[in-house]
């Protein structure tokens, strides 16, 4: 084998030799032309073009045109744009495949020199030399800063001024000891992060160590900044070029390799320290096989990684129990071992006792009961001392059916209040104490009742009751007024009981002010009452009046004393007043409600007009009013409109009587009330006692008296009509008696006032329909509260003037509610035919045709009015006698009647008189 | 006026009968003379508004469209407008020439008793029965009031405008005067229920009739009575009164049948003037010449002062 290779040696061949060619092989067919192909670096086919040329194709299939044709460069006149004058390089009409072969660089934007390697950075030099470290050529940085300008920056320069050398680090100057010392020390621990690499510099100071005077001190070592910089090459991560070290030196490689540390290795040998290990020559590395200096051959030329090298945790090498991360790592490792044994129990795979025992929560046993203990919760809810004894007596019973004694009044839980208030030493508080106490004895036996039944079945009494009640209402209208009787004496005994002891007689409600002398009675009564007096009623009625007065005042009386009775003065004693009064009652009325009517009354009696019956008020008028006035709005600033608003008194029907638009017509303050029209005397019931004068005073206690005296009519009216004046009176004096003592209740009102608005709302066209129902509750009060005010006409009179004083009345009915009636269409018909003008009668009879006819239409519509109210007026032929009055009183008829011929002598008498006063005069 | 003229005697009182029209529309509400006094105006109950001429009593023209009896009406004056109100619950505002409604306003809660324009006729005043004195706006398109006076405590009977001043009577027995340019409000207290109000020509005094058969003459900036005259019968009927043209006399309506004429110093009657058997609802008088307008049941009567004089005795018939 080695002669082989010996004679092998003795040739020198040049070239590549043929195969050898085989005898039986048949010969190779020439490639024919159209298969010989020429095709460019890219594989793609060139073609031959022209027979002399040889060239390959140019441009677009030999031309100078494109794949879009060729179009021609627009001509640019330079003239305008001398500024884009392109310099066109060589490089620009090349390929630049064709660069490196003409010797072109390929143009980047780069540092240009000068500006690079200008300001050089030692310390970043020297990282980067340090870093470079890892390139595959070592050593480069180091001859660039060897060749570089040796250029100094400002800052550089100053410390070199101030003493500073290079290679020296910055800071005090330090003994070398303390500094060795430390460096021992750093070298165990484990450095993460950015940490300055401090391992290696001190290492090499180690030779230092030896002569180390006392006192001379050494600048800090440098601090060498870290090299960040990033990586570009697509090895994957932990990889390591040629590791000069390993490779050179010959050092194999780590067991472990550490991620974090990467350099300290080669920054110690870059620093000049030997290295510690063998020496040995060859490189390696994983870019490398193994050099043919390499003796060992078994070595692990081809480097295999594996994850085992690498750290996969962060911090220190976990215990070898693998129970790492059950636990805490803390506790882990201190764990009390004492715990554990004295631990009896099982201690389960991987669990360990705990530190700190768990907080025992303290559990307290409950309260023993006491023997006598019974769950049942008491109400302590009477007191016994207040309620009557027998209902104490019971109340006790019904609650022995638990409980077999009191219980003892020691705790403070079960004092009441009224012991806890004697034990304070407070005041008794007035009043009743309880409930119950403000019940009546039979509501209270009432309840008891119901206490007891509810265990027992239902009583008999109650049956009883039930029994006789059933009677009662089964015997029909014949027992109507007994029962009615019966009410009105229950009543009484309510009102006997609950006035009964009331002291105080202030603050009471005066139903009847209007008129003093029944409030005065009423007084009486209630006086009476609170004495106890069994009959205080029949005492105190006025033995003066009529059976049926004094039967209807006994009905009122009882009425108002069981509505007003002091049944809140039981309990008003557990309140006190309010100091301020609040003034629900009061209302925000316009200001012209204020003023004593009374005063002015009494001073239109006395014709003193003037300052006694003006009033002058503020009073806003709408800016457009006065602009569509022309006058200047009085008061441009204000924003209001009307009058000023005061508080006034709420229950006063008037604030009330505020017209919406669409609400039905509204009725005078008092429909009912028929008098207030004519009679004027009529306000006066309505007026408040207070003086302004004693003139005034005088002239309204005249007026005021008058309708209490029955028979002395006031005698006022001077001249010529006094004594059609004092019938008037008269008359209407009766009237207002009446009219007051038939005063129903409010609901009735309400139920009056509620039925005509509906009725009115739904056709406020058809007005006689509308009026009818109007009128209709009148009737209706009267059954109910005036029994002799039912009208029962007696006249039945069958005239041909029927119909027209038919239609009078009618109208004159529906519109008496409202104010001054209009007359009559043809009032005077009978008397107007008779006596007409002279040289009318032709045509008046002719219009009275006309006006008969009509007037019988009209009464087509009011067919249906009520026959009473036709047939009283019937006989009378007068319309001007149409006044209210008449269709309330039947003694008003024949008043009327005797009034009229009065009227008419008295107009006679006048004229006469009047005449002779007016020749009088003239003469 | 060099030296006092003699007393208005009686023939200046109208009192003599010119003409009686028969107004064929029911009873005559109210018969108002125009502006200038040449026309009539006669308010039916047959819903229907008739104007007259004055001088020759011949029937102009007829304004139906209200819904119920017409209560009052009052011209303008240009007369190119009427108002009118009615128991329908509405003011009308009529085109004369036309006779078409050139607006019809509503609002009011009850009867409209009275009606009347301001000076100007851009403000149409109307009182009712609900107690309430609304005014309308002529001018705008509006329909609502530009005002509404509800001081009144009961339904307002009669209503009278004078320049810058309303005059309101009332069924509370109050009379108000509501003065814009002062903006203020004067009541006066007259207890009996108002009938009727006027303003004299001079402006300086209140007439107002009661339903106590009273007519009482009050000084406008004081209230105090000036006059009272009585004697008439006014008691249960919306009877008018009203002053003559010169403020010489007062008249009013009485129910019995006649029209009661008072001088106004004195206060002494000074002419009783039978009109009829039955009330004398409405009276107008001219606006400057002795004439008045009476009306009862359907006719309305043109008095005036007449040369010949009338026999008293034979007028004063019982």
């Amino acid at each position: 084998m080695a002669s082989d290779s010996e004679s092998e040696e003795d040739f020198v061949s040049f070239g590549t030799p043929l195969e050898p060619l085989e005898e039986d092989e048949p010969l190779k067919k020439p490639i024919p032309l159209h298969e010989q192909t020429v095709k460019d670096e890219k594989g793609r086919y060139k073609r031959f073009h022209g027979a002399f040329t040889g060239g390959f194709s140019a441009g677009y299939f030999n031309t100078v045109g494109s794949k879009e044709g060729w179009t021609p460069s627009t001509f640019l006149s330079s003239r305008q744009q001398k500024a884009e004058k392109q310099h066109a390089r060589p490089e620009d009409f090349m390929d630049e495949e064709d660069f490196s072969e003409h010797g072109i660089a390929p143009s980047q934007i780069t540092t240009r020199q000068e500006f690079s390697s200008s300001c050089r950075d030692e310390t970043r030099e020297k990282a980067r030399a340090v870093n470079a470290q890892n390139a595959l050529i070592p050593g480069d940085t180091l001859l660039e800063e060897l060749i570089a300008p040796a250029k100094s920056s400002m800052g550089v320069e100053l410390l070199k001024r101030m003493g500073w050398k290079e290679g020296q680090g910055l800071g005090p100057r330090v003994k070398r000891k303390s500094r060795h010392q430390q460096s021992g020390d750093g070298s165990g621990s484990r450095v993460y992060g950015c940490a300055p690499p401090i391992a290696g510099s001190e290492d090499s100071e180690d030779d230092d160590d030896e002569f180390a005077p006392q006192d001379v001190t050494f600048a800090p070592k440098d601090v060498t900044p870290v090299d960040f910089n990033p990586r570009v090459g697509v090895q994957g991560l932990g990889y390591r070029g040629l590791d000069p070290g390993l490779a050179l030196l010959g050092q194999g490689a780590p067991e472990h390799i550490d991620l974090f540390k990467p350099l300290s290795e080669t920054r110690t040998r870059l620093f000049g320290d030997a290295p510690r290990g063998s020496r040995r020559g060859g490189v390696a590395g994983q870019a490398f096989g193994v050099g043919a200096l390499e003796d060992d051959d078994d070595e692990d030329v081809y480097h295999r990684d594996s994850m085992s090298r690498y750290d996969t945790v962060l911090g220190g090498e976990e215990p070898g129990d693998g129970l790492y991360g059950w636990t805490a790592p803390q506790q882990y490792k201190n764990r009390d071992r004492s715990r554990d044994v004295s631990y009896v129990g099982k201690i389960l795979d991987g669990f360990t006792l705990a530190q700190k025992p768990a907080e025992e929560k303290t559990i307290f046993p409950p309260p023993t009961l006491p023997p006598d203990y019974r769950p049942v919760r008491r109400f302590r809810v009477f007191s016994l001392t207040g309620a009557s004894p027998a209902l104490a007596e019971a109340l006790r019973v019904s609650r022995g059916h638990m409980v077999q004694d009191e219980p003892q009044p020691g705790g403070r839980h079960q004092l009441d209040s009224g012991q806890r208030r004697t034990l304070l030493g407070e005041d008794v508080l007035q009043g009743p104490s309880s409930v119950l106490d403000l019940l009546k004895p039979e509501d209270r036996k009432r309840l008891l009742n119901l206490r007891n039944s509810a265990s027992q079945p239902p009583t008999t009494t109650e049956s009883k009751d039930m029994q006789s009640h059933a009677e009662s209402s089964s015997s029909g209208p014949s027992a109507l007024s007994n029962t009615a009787s019966f009410v009105l004496q229950q009543q009484q005994e309510d009102a006997l009981a609950s006035w009964r002891g009331v002291q105080t007689s202030l603050q009471i409600f005066k139903p009847f002010e209007k008129t003093p002398s029944k409030q005065a009675r009423y007084e009486l009564y209630l006086d009476r009452l609170r004495q106890g007096d069994k009959d205080a009623l029949e005492q105190s009625l006025d033995s003066g009046m009529t059976e049926w007065e004094r039967s209807r005042e006994r009905e009122e009386f009882v009425r108002a004393s069981v509505l007003y009775r002091p049944s809140s003065s039981s309990l008003s004693s557990r309140f006190t007043r309010a100091k301020h009064q609040e003034d629900e009652d009061t209302v925000e009325v316009p200001q012209d409600q204020e003023g004593d009517v009374d005063d002015k009354k009494a001073a239109v009696k006395m014709k003193m007009f003037g300052k006694l019956t003006r009033e002058t008020l503020e009073w806003h008028p709408e800016k457009l009013l006065c602009k569509r006035f022309n006058v200047p709005d009085p008061y441009p600033g204000s924003a209001l409109v009307g009058l000023l608003k005061v508080k006034r008194d709420k229950f006063s029907v008037f604030n009330f009587l505020t017209v919406t638009e669409t609400k039905a017509p509204p009725k005078s303050p008092e429909p009912v009330k028929k008098s207030r029209w004519d009679v004027s005397d009529q306000k006066e019931e309505k007026k408040k006692d207070e003086a302004l004068s004693e003139l005034l005073s005088a002239a309204r206690h005249q007026t005021e008296t008058r309708p209490d005296q029955m028979s002395a009519p006031a005698p006022p009216a001077p001249s010529s009509r006094d004594q059609t004046q004092t019938e008037r009176n008269q008359r209407g004096q009766e009237e207002e008696e009446e009219e007051e003592e038939s005063r129903p209740p409010m609901d009735l009102f309400k139920a009056i006032f509620a039925s005509s608005s509906s009725s009115e709302g739904d056709s406020e066209e058809e007005e006689e329909d509308t009026k009818e129902e109007e009128v209709k509750p009148e009737p209706q009060e009267v059954n109910l509260f005036n029994i002799s005010k039912v009208v029962i006409p007696a006249v039945t009179s069958s005239s041909t003037q029927n119909q027209p004083t038919d239609v009078v009345r009618s109208q004159t009915w529906t519109q008496e509610e409202f104010g001054p009636k209009l007359p009559p269409p043809s009032a005077a018909w009978g008397r107007g035919e008779a006596t007409p003008l002279p040289r009318e009668v032709d045509k008046l009879s002719r219009t009275s045709n006309d006006k008969k006819h009509k007037s019988k239409k009209q009464h087509k519509h009011k067919k249906d009015k009520k026959k009473k109210k036709h047939k009283k007026h019937k006989h009378k032929g007068k319309p001007q006698k149409k006044s209210k009055e008449e269709s309330d009183s039947s003694s008003g008829d024949s008043d009327e009647d005797g009034h009229h011929g009065d009227g008419q002598t008295l107009a006679d008498n006048l004229l006469k008189r009047l005449k002779t006063m007016r020749s009088a005069q003239t003469r | 006026m060099a030296f006092p003229q003699p007393r208005p005697q009686a023939p200046q009182l109208p009192q003599h009968l010119l003409r009686t029209i028969d107004c064929r529309q029911g009873a005559v509400r109210a018969v108002r003379f125009n502006a200038d006094g040449n026309y009539l105006l006669s308010c039916g109950s047959d819903k229907t508004l008739k104007l007259w001429s004055g001088s020759k009593g011949t029937l102009l023209k007829t304004y139906s469209g209200h819904g119920y009896e017409v209560l009052d009406a009052d011209s303008s004056y240009d007369n190119s407008q009427i108002c009118s109100c009615s128991s329908d619950k509405t003011v009308i505002l009529w085109d004369v020439g036309s006779g078409q409604v050139t607006r019809k306003l509503r609002g009011h809660a009850g009867k409209v008793s009275c009606v009347q324009f301001n000076e100007e006729a851009t403000v149409i005043l109307s009182g009712s029965i609900d107690g309430t004195v609304r005014c309308w706006d002529t001018r705008s398109r509006r329909y609502e009031p530009i005002q509404i006076l509800d001081e009144a405590r009961d339904g307002i009977s009669s209503l009278k405008v004078a320049q810058h001043e309303l005059l309101t009577g009332s069924v509370d027995g109050k009379v108000r005067r509501y003065d814009l340019r002062m903006g203020q409000l004067h009541v006066d207290f007259i207890s009996s229920p108002i009938t009727c109000v006027c303003f004299s020509q001079d402006g300086q005094c209140t007439l107002s009739s009661s339903l106590d058969s009273t007519v009482r003459l009050l000084d406008k900036s004081t209230g105090e009575m000036l006059g009272e005259y009585t004697g008439h019968k006014m008691k249960g009927y919306k009877l008018d009164c009203c002053l003559s043209s010169k403020d010489t006399h007062v008249l009013s309506c009485s129910e019995d049948g006649h029209v009661y004429c008072w001088d106004l110093v004195e206060g002494s009657l000074s002419l009783k003037l039978p009109v009829g058997k039955a009330v004398v609802q409405s009276l107008s008088f001219h606006p400057t010449e002795t004439r008045l307008l009476t009306a009862m049941e359907g006719r309305v009567q043109v008095w005036g002062a007449e040369p010949e004089q009338t026999d008293d005795d034979d007028t004063m018939a019982t």
